[in-house]
């Protein structure tokens, strides 16, 4: 025990005699590992997050469907679908994007007839008649109003329609909420210009959560032009959305990671005349090869690890307390008004550990594998570089 | 009273290079005794083997021909493993360059051979501390190695190969940095490690070495070979 702890203070000396160069490879070896564990944070983060809000979603939504194209659905369908056994609410939906020529943004335009479950309001209250609102933070910063201020919206016929606003939501929800405008539904068919007898998709309850998937096909046997999309459906792409959105992040950043990679096995692999020749001296008063080897991994380790939970610190508070802001414009949503909340810490343990093995390990092996050239070699001819 | 052979070569030859166009035999068929407890000085001028035979007798480097024995022990084909154990517990080199570790501590220089064993640090801290106060050195642990002269690295170098209690002080050119007043100093302290029953073994080609009245045999090489073999009768 005492000869590792000896070899392991050695080890502490020769970094800090070296500690320029050592310091700068920590640098940028650390901001390598802040750059991944910042883009897994926030995938991660995001899809928990996304999930976490999709409990409260209904499991099961039907829209209709003409010629593969979203189409507004009839009413009357609730009733057809309600006949379903096991099935319990079946309330139509009214809802659609808005696009604001003034600050050129998209809005998510939904119409209420009662509190909205899950949604917490920062400011204000629920709208409770028509001509009311409640609008997320983007929008009232976007519009630059707060509760009691007037939404001007344009409506299907091109006339201006004004809507007091009610009430702000909070930042905790803002992935939903952040373009978000409830109106009651009445202003919404009437801001849309949409038929009376439709609305834009139905919300269905099943009893039995595993009975969905049987209601999802028996609907669209009942509705030949329906399309019965599932939670787990949209849990499914949300994952996809947000792997697909890493993997691009981290494609662009792949050729950084290619030369840190070179850069670190250069200095791994290529031991000056300077540390050849230690080894030899080493060698020459008694150090065994598996001293020496157990020395340059000591070094290794310390690199290694120091950079790999600077970095990953330094992502955690860069994603947590910092809301992602280097990355969140390629990962968030894909409105014009980013979300800007901050993120419930999620963090995988099984990604740490990948992170782990891909940065630490590799980094270690490359320092031992040149030293163990150099500390099989005589101590003679290792002296002499 | 008979002489005890503590390093025994037979037919020992180094070739670098071998089968390259700028191969070089670097010691050619020595055979060679050395007694315990005696000074044995290897003489030569530049090139002629000295430095190569004293890193084969130390366990430095292996021979390309020939066998070496210490302690009736043939090392030629040892695995490296028990070559390192051979070097701590039984040699202290000095080498011409010293060969320390710069920028780490006089008192680290001096304890590194005896990091990779079970001794405490405090303990291998007062052996070091005593071993340089031995050396009048003492009052410089703390600086840094390239802050030291020539004479005090020297010092310092012989400390380290002391703090092993060697059996044998292997020193390759041990003068050739140090003026005559250093020079005279060193040998004194070699003198005192033959006294204390150390077989020093000295590879030089310096006459105030060589010439020493300590000196029990002279080894007169060049080009490799050994030409004589001088005995000193103290």
């Amino acid at each position: 025990m005492q000869r590792h702890r000896k070899i392991l203070e050695y080890a502490l000396s020769s970094l800090l005699r070296r500690k320029y160069k050592n310091i700068a490879l920590i640098a940028v070896f650390s901001f390598i590992v802040a750059v991944l564990s910042s883009v897994l944070f926030l995938t991660h983060a995001l899809q928990t997050e996304a999930e976490n809000i999709l409990v409260e979603a209904p499991e099961l939504i039907v829209q209709k469907v003409a010629g593969g194209r979203h189409d507004l659905i009839p009413v009357a369908y609730t009733k057809r679908i309600k006949m379903i056994p096991g099935i319990g609410k079946v309330t139509p939906r009214y809802w659609g994007y808005y696009y604001d020529s003034l600050t050129g943004g998209n809005y998510t335009i939904l119409g209420v007839d009662r509190e909205i479950e899950g949604l917490t309001l920062l400011e204000g209250d629920m709208p409770i008649e028509t001509g009311e609102c409640a609008i997320g933070k983007g929008v009232a910063a976007a519009r630059r109003i707060s509760v009691g201020e007037e939404l001007v919206l344009t409506d299907g016929k091109g006339a201006f329609s004004m809507f007091t606003v009610t009430g702000v939501f909070s930042a905790a929800s803002e992935l939903l909420t952040n373009d978000l405008v409830v109106l009651f539904y009445e202003d919404i068919v009437r801001l849309f210009d949409m038929p009376a007898d439709k609305a834009t998709d139905i919300v269905v309850e099943v009893f039995n959560d595993t009975e969905t998937p049987v209601v999802a096909r028996t609907i669209q046997r009942l509705l030949p032009d329906t399309r019965p999309i599932m939670k787990s459906e949209i849990i499914r792409t949300y994952s996809t959305v947000f792997n697909w959105r890493s993997g691009l992040v981290l494609t662009m950043f792949f050729g950084a990671l290619v030369a840190f990679c070179i850069l670190a096995w250069d200095k791994a692999t290529g031991l000056s005349a300077e540390e050849r020749q230690e080894i030899g001296i080493l060698k020459a008063i008694g150090w065994e090869t598996a001293n020496i080897l157990e020395l340059k991994f000591w070094e290794g380790v310390i690199v290694s690890l120091t950079s790999y939970l600077t970095g990953v610190i330094l992502a955690y508070l860069h994603i947590f307390y910092l809301g992602g802001s280097f990355l969140s414009p390629a990962l968030k949503g894909w409105s014009v008004i980013f979300p800007s909340f901050r993120l419930t810490p999620y963090v995988s343990v099984q990604q740490i550990f990948i992170l782990l093995f891909l940065t630490v390990l590799p980094y270690v092996a490359s320092t031992i594998i040149p030293s163990w050239k150099a500390a099989i070699t005589d101590p003679d001819a290792a002296m002499r570089g | 009273m008979e002489k005890q052979t503590i390093i025994k070569t037979k037919n020992v030859s180094k070739v670098f290079n071998p089968g390259m166009a700028d191969e070089t035999k670097a010691v050619a068929d020595v055979t060679l005794k050395i007694n315990r407890a005696e000074v044995t000085v290897l003489k030569g001028p530049s090139g002629s083997g000295k430095t190569t035979l004293l890193s084969l007798l130390g366990c430095m480097a292996r021979p390309t021909m020939g066998s070496i024995c210490i302690k009736d022990k043939d090392v030629a084909k040892l695995p490296e493993r028990f070559l390192a154990r051979i070097r701590r517990r039984t040699f202290g080199f000095i080498f011409q360059q010293y060969n320390l570790i710069k920028d780490i501590s006089v008192i680290e220089n001096v304890m590194l051979p005896l990091y990779p064993l079970d001794v405490g640090l405090r303990e291998i801290k007062a052996r070091a501390e005593g071993i340089l106060d031995d050396l009048n050195i003492l009052n410089k642990r703390n600086m840094k190695i390239q802050r030291l002269s020539g004479g005090e690295q020297q010092r310092v170098a012989i400390a380290r190969a002391l703090i092993n209690q060697p059996e044998i002080i292997l020193a390759d050119e041990p003068t050739a940095h140090l003026d005559t007043k250093l020079s005279g100093k060193l040998l004194d302290i070699l003198q005192d490690m033959n006294s204390q029953g150390k077989t020093v073994i000295i590879g030089t080609h310096d006459p105030l070495v060589y010439e020493s009245d300590f000196v029990d045999r002279v080894v007169e090489m060049r080009d490799g070979m050994v030409q004589q073999i001088v005995e000193h009768n103290r």
